[in-house]
């Protein structure tokens, strides 16, 4: 599990490095495919949910946190590693802390500690008795279900994109190597095998995305004036 | 890695091992490190130097268009100008031909009738001459004239003078007539 992770982030850090150390107004491929993905967090993800301002300030970390979790997903549908770096629990536990921590901070920085717990768990416009049920409910989330929320989504996709990859390639081996006529229905189980792989690259990605979005969108209901 | 499993209960997929918690801490922070400090700092420059670059370029290409608006305006307004220039002087041109022209025809005018009133001039002197001369010539013509009729007809005194006087009468009147 280390090893792999530790084969990736030595690949991408390399990778990363070499391409913005070469870095040039007019971009080769590489480096157009990276600018690429770096535009696409600024743009879809920081500007749409926290605008330019407060985006230039958060922006290193939301892209590099989808830098990381994509490179990570990624491993577990490279041929030989096969295993996602974000499929053990320590992964995106710890990312998702990092984001909690990251925008209790912005949250708190903005309106102080008071006002920033003030700010989350009681919002305007919300009749006074309702408050009993909504304070804690909020706090809770706050406090724990959006990181907790975070981590099991990720770790969940992966484990479950992993296992599938498994039960269905195991599957074909299996069909294909039982000497009767269950290998007629061995093509079918590798199709959907393939299928699948496909479909995790695809889901490898969405989460990437899904995790940078929800951090966005944490820092920005932390630091905004309203909610 | 199906034969990995020995039993692993279900909810140790959602603990975490200290080790794992470690080597998790160690990996994040040195990609969370080189990225932010050198990876993307080196990127977002490069973008940005290309959006100011091309930001650049676009209002230096704007400068410079409108720099051939102002050009072109001038030169407009400078040929307006030559065009309008050019019509005054050729204006004034056909003006002084037909001034000149007018003045080359009083010339001529005055100059014909300077020459006809000499020539008629010149014409009455002789004239003169010509009657001075003949009137010297006309009493040897007339005496001519009076011996011939004389000599032919001497016997009619009376009409012979008669004719005579009517002879000088008529020399005279039509002297006087033609003067």
């Amino acid at each position: 599990m280390q090893l792999v992770r530790l084969i990736v982030i030595a690949v991408v850090l390399i990778v990363m490095c070499v391409i913005a150390s070469r870095a040039k107004l007019v971009p080769g491929r590489a480096q157009s495919i990276v600018e690429m993905l770096i535009e696409f967090v600024h743009g879809t993800i920081i500007q749409n949910t926290l605008g330019i301002r407060e985006g230039r300030r958060f922006a290193p970390f939301l892209i590099t946190l989808f830098f990381l979790i994509l490179a990570m997903n990624l491993a577990g549908v490279v041929p030989g590693m096969n295993l996602a770096g974000t499929s053990v629990i320590g992964f995106p536990l710890l990312l998702a802390l990092w984001t909690f921590v990251t925008y209790v901070v912005a949250g708190i920085k903005k309106h102080g500690l008071g006002g920033y717990l003030k700010h989350e768990t009681m919002p305007p416009g919300v009749p006074k008795p309702i408050y009993i049920l909504l304070i804690p409910i909020e706090f809770l989330q706050v406090i724990l279900i959006r990181w907790a929320s975070l981590t099991i989504r990720l770790l969940a996709n992966m484990v479950a994109g992993h296992i599938m990859l498994v039960v269905f390639i195991g599957l074909t081996q299996g069909l294909l190597l039982s000497g009767t006529w269950l290998i007629v229905a061995s093509p079918f189980a590798g199709a959907l095998a393939i299928g699948i792989y496909g479909f995790e690259i695809f889901v490898a990605a969405l989460q990437a995305f899904i995790f940078t979005m929800l951090a966005a969108v944490y820092i920005q209901m932390a630091s905004s004036d309203e909610h | 890695m199906l034969n990995a499993e020995a039993e692993v209960p279900g909810y140790k997929l959602l603990l975490p091992e200290t080790s794992e918690i470690i080597w998790t801490l160690i990996f994040v922070v040195i990609f969370a490190v080189v990225f932010m400090k050198f990876v993307l700092p080196r990127l977002t420059a490069v973008l940005d130097e290309r959006s100011e670059k091309i930001e650049g370029g676009l209002k230096k290409a704007e400068e410079v268009q409108q720099q051939a608006d102002d050009l072109k305006a001038t030169q407009e307004q400078e040929l307006a100008a030559a065009r309008q220039e050019a019509a005054g002087i050729r204006e004034k041109a056909r003006q002084d031909g037909a001034r000149i022209v007018e003045e080359a025809k009083a010339r001529a005018e005055a100059e014909s009738d300077r020459v006809l009133a000499s020539g008629r001039q010149q014409l009455s002197a002789e004239r003169q001459t010509a009657s001075t001369q003949l009137h010297s010539e006309v009493g040897s013509l007339a005496s001519d004239l009076a011996s011939k009729i004389v000599g032919e007809s001497l016997t009619d005194d009376e009409r012979s003078r008669r004719v005579i006087d009517r002879f000088l009468d008529d020399l005279e009147s039509s002297q006087s007539a033609t003067r």
